[in-house]
């Protein structure tokens, strides 16, 4: 039997299905993003006016900075969620005692969280966008859409919500603590953004190779993820460790 | 005895197809440990297609362990299996997963989902077509088509172990693995759920039934089996409790006899007796054949006899007598 489109489209409609009742997702999902926008629409307002400063240029990529947050965080919880989740409900047998392959389950739970937190980060960059249109001054508002800087975030919102996600995945089909899953997961999802971190403060000098070179390794991690996850995914000890 | 008639023609023509291709299950010192502990050790059975195999055991005899073995949810430590005709190895989980269901210990339904759509689901799941029809079916034949629209948490636990059972009959199993299906309900929905294990085995469907629950092995089963981490003892209910038992017969008079010893001795049928409460109970080697010359001499010797009937052993009393001599043996 070869890889199920079918297994997997079942795994990820029942995801989002069971999301539309989900208190704890449906707060996650919108409490974050607010939480993490405020942050960079202020940083913009406040923004000095003063043309072509090396400050206003700190602030904005501060700004973009924190709306790269969104495609980190937001999907590392609901992603740490996904199979200790299932687990601590009692569903996770009922589904392994089907034909079900473990890449089947996990890109199914990887595709339910992706699709609804990368749409919510995408939205929040465009509230982002307009309200940097609206309502900052003109010479902050050029700085934003100035250059690569909303390409580069179009691109790296998916990337490293992939990232995220199968690091969450990956933690959540280890651990036996939704909690501590998902604290963990919180800092795992951390290290890509700390390296573009670095670079916008210039500590590592910004180069487009190393823009790239991030790019291609988080593109790989986020295309090839599930086969890693897939070889620690152990149904026996979800199985077993579900005692009591 | 009641029900045994029927009982023992389905048995008679399961065993008409010895084949061992034609086993559901064959189990052979089969072993799961953990660490150094066994859950169950070198177990050994058959089941046939189209019967209803019990698996009776106390608390931590192993049965949950058996039953996610043989559904490929974890790996037997030693022993080889087939299972729906298939071999029980890592390979061939999907495929095995794919012919049997199994309905666990506890429903483990989406609760924020309804009943259809956690049904969906699973359809998918299984790759089944027509699901719309599948699922009707499945869920007429455990009466809830009604309640198809309604959130799997506002049900009751015995709807919700209805739906549970509504889903492992989705992808119309070979062999149906229950988990004490009815731990938990109170009588009427065990009741309901009794009837409907009696309307599979209709159908013909191999259910291989774990409990703890000895007057539902005995009423559903054709066979079973106990387990105590070893199995201690396999066949149908009633022979197991000839097997365990000697055979006797329960005599009440309305006044002591007198004469007891000459008067039983001289019945070659009758090999020993004590006193009860209001009367005898006899070792006999046929109770057919001892009765009526019991009576015959009973009233030769003028006793006014009240009632001779052969001793009855329930399942429960095949049970706790096995157990008990795992409890002594298992003494310093
Ligand atoms: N993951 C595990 N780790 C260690 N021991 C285990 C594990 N799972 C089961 N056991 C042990 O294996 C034995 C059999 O357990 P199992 O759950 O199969 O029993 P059971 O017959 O289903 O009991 P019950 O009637 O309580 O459901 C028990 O002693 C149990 O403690
Ligand atoms: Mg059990």
């Amino acid at each position: 039997m070869s890889f199920s489109r079918r297994r997997v489209a079942a795994i990820t409609v029942k995801e989002l299905r069971d999301y539309r009742h989900n208190r704890f997702v449906i707060g996650t999902m919108a409490f974050l993003p607010l939480l993490f926008i405020i942050l960079p629409i202020v940083q913009l307002l406040i923004a000095p006016a003063v043309a072509a400063s090396p400050e206003l240029t700190d602030r904005v990529g501060l700004s973009l900075l924190y709306m790269l947050v969104i495609p980190a965080v937001v999907p590392s919880t609901l992603a740490a969620y996904s199979v200790v989740g299932e687990r601590e409900q009692g569903t996770l047998e009922p589904v392994l005692i089907t034909p079900i392959r473990p890449e089947e389950f996990l890109v199914g739970k990887a595709l339910a969280v992706a699709a609804p937190t990368i749409t919510i980060a995408y939205a929040m960059f465009g509230i982002f966008l307009a309200a940097a249109k609206l309502f900052a001054s003109p010479v902050v508002s050029s700085a934003v859409f100035a250059g690569s800087h909303v390409l580069v975030q179009l691109l790296f919102t998916p990337l490293l919500a992939g990232w995220s996600i199968w690091v969450g995945i990956a933690i959540s089909a280890r651990s036996s603590d939704i909690r501590a899953a998902q604290q963990l997961s919180i800092l795992a999802s951390l290290p890509p953004l700390a390296i573009i971190a670095l670079m916008q403060f210039k500590v590592i000098t910004p180069s487009t190779g190393l823009a790239l070179a991030l790019a291609v390794a988080l593109l790989i991690v986020d295309t090839l993820g599930w086969r890693a996850v897939a070889a620690i995914f152990d149904r026996e000890r979800l199985i077993t460790g579900t005692r009591g | 005895m009641t029900g045994a008639p029927e009982k023992r023609s389905r048995s008679a023509a399961s065993s008409l197809a010895p084949a061992p291709g034609d086993h559901a299950l064959t189990v052979e010192r089969l072993s799961k440990r953990f660490g150094d502990r066994a859950a169950f050790e070198d177990v050994s059975f058959e089941v046939g297609y189209g019967e209803v195999f019990g698996f009776l055991g106390p608390n931590g005899a192993g049965k949950t362990t058996t039953v996610r073995t043989l559904g490929t949810l974890i790996a037997p430590s030693s022993g080889t299996a087939t299972v729906a005709g298939i071999q029980l190895t890592a390979d061939n989980g999907p495929s095995i997963r794919a012919r049997i269901s199994i309905m666990p210990e506890s429903p483990g339904l989406y609760l924020r989902l309804t009943v259809m759509e956690n049904l969906q689901c699973f359809a998918g799941l299984y790759e089944l077509d027509d699901v719309r029809g599948r699922i009707e079916r499945a869920l007429r034949s455990v009466n809830l088509l009604d309640r198809a629209g309604d959130p799997c948490g506002s049900l009751s636990k015995g709807l919700r172990q209805r739906v549970a059972l509504a889903r492992a009959l989705l992808n119309d199993p070979a062999v149906l693995f229950l988990d004490e299906p009815t731990s938990g309900l109170d009588p009427v929905a065990t009741r309901e759920v009794h009837d409907l294990i009696g309307s599979l085995r209709e159908c013909g469907v191999t259910i291989f039934l774990t409990t703890h629950r000895l007057e539902e092995a005995e009423r559903l089963c054709d066979r079973v089996a106990i387990l105590s981490t070893t199995l201690r003892l396999i066949g149908r209910p009633d022979e197991l409790r000839q097997r365990l038992f000697r055979r006797s017969l329960d005599v009440r008079v309305r006044a002591p006899l007198e004469d007891l010893k000459v008067v039983l001795g001289a019945l070659p049928e009758v090999e020993g007796w004590e006193q009860t409460a209001s009367g005898y109970t006899l070792n006999v080697s046929d109770p057919d054949l001892a009765a009526p010359a019991l009576a015959r001499a009973l009233v030769a010797a003028g006793a006014d006899i009240l009632s001779i009937a052969e001793s009855r052993h329930s399942l429960e009393d095949v049970y706790l007598e096995l157990l008990d001599e795992d409890v002594e043996a298992k003494r310093p």
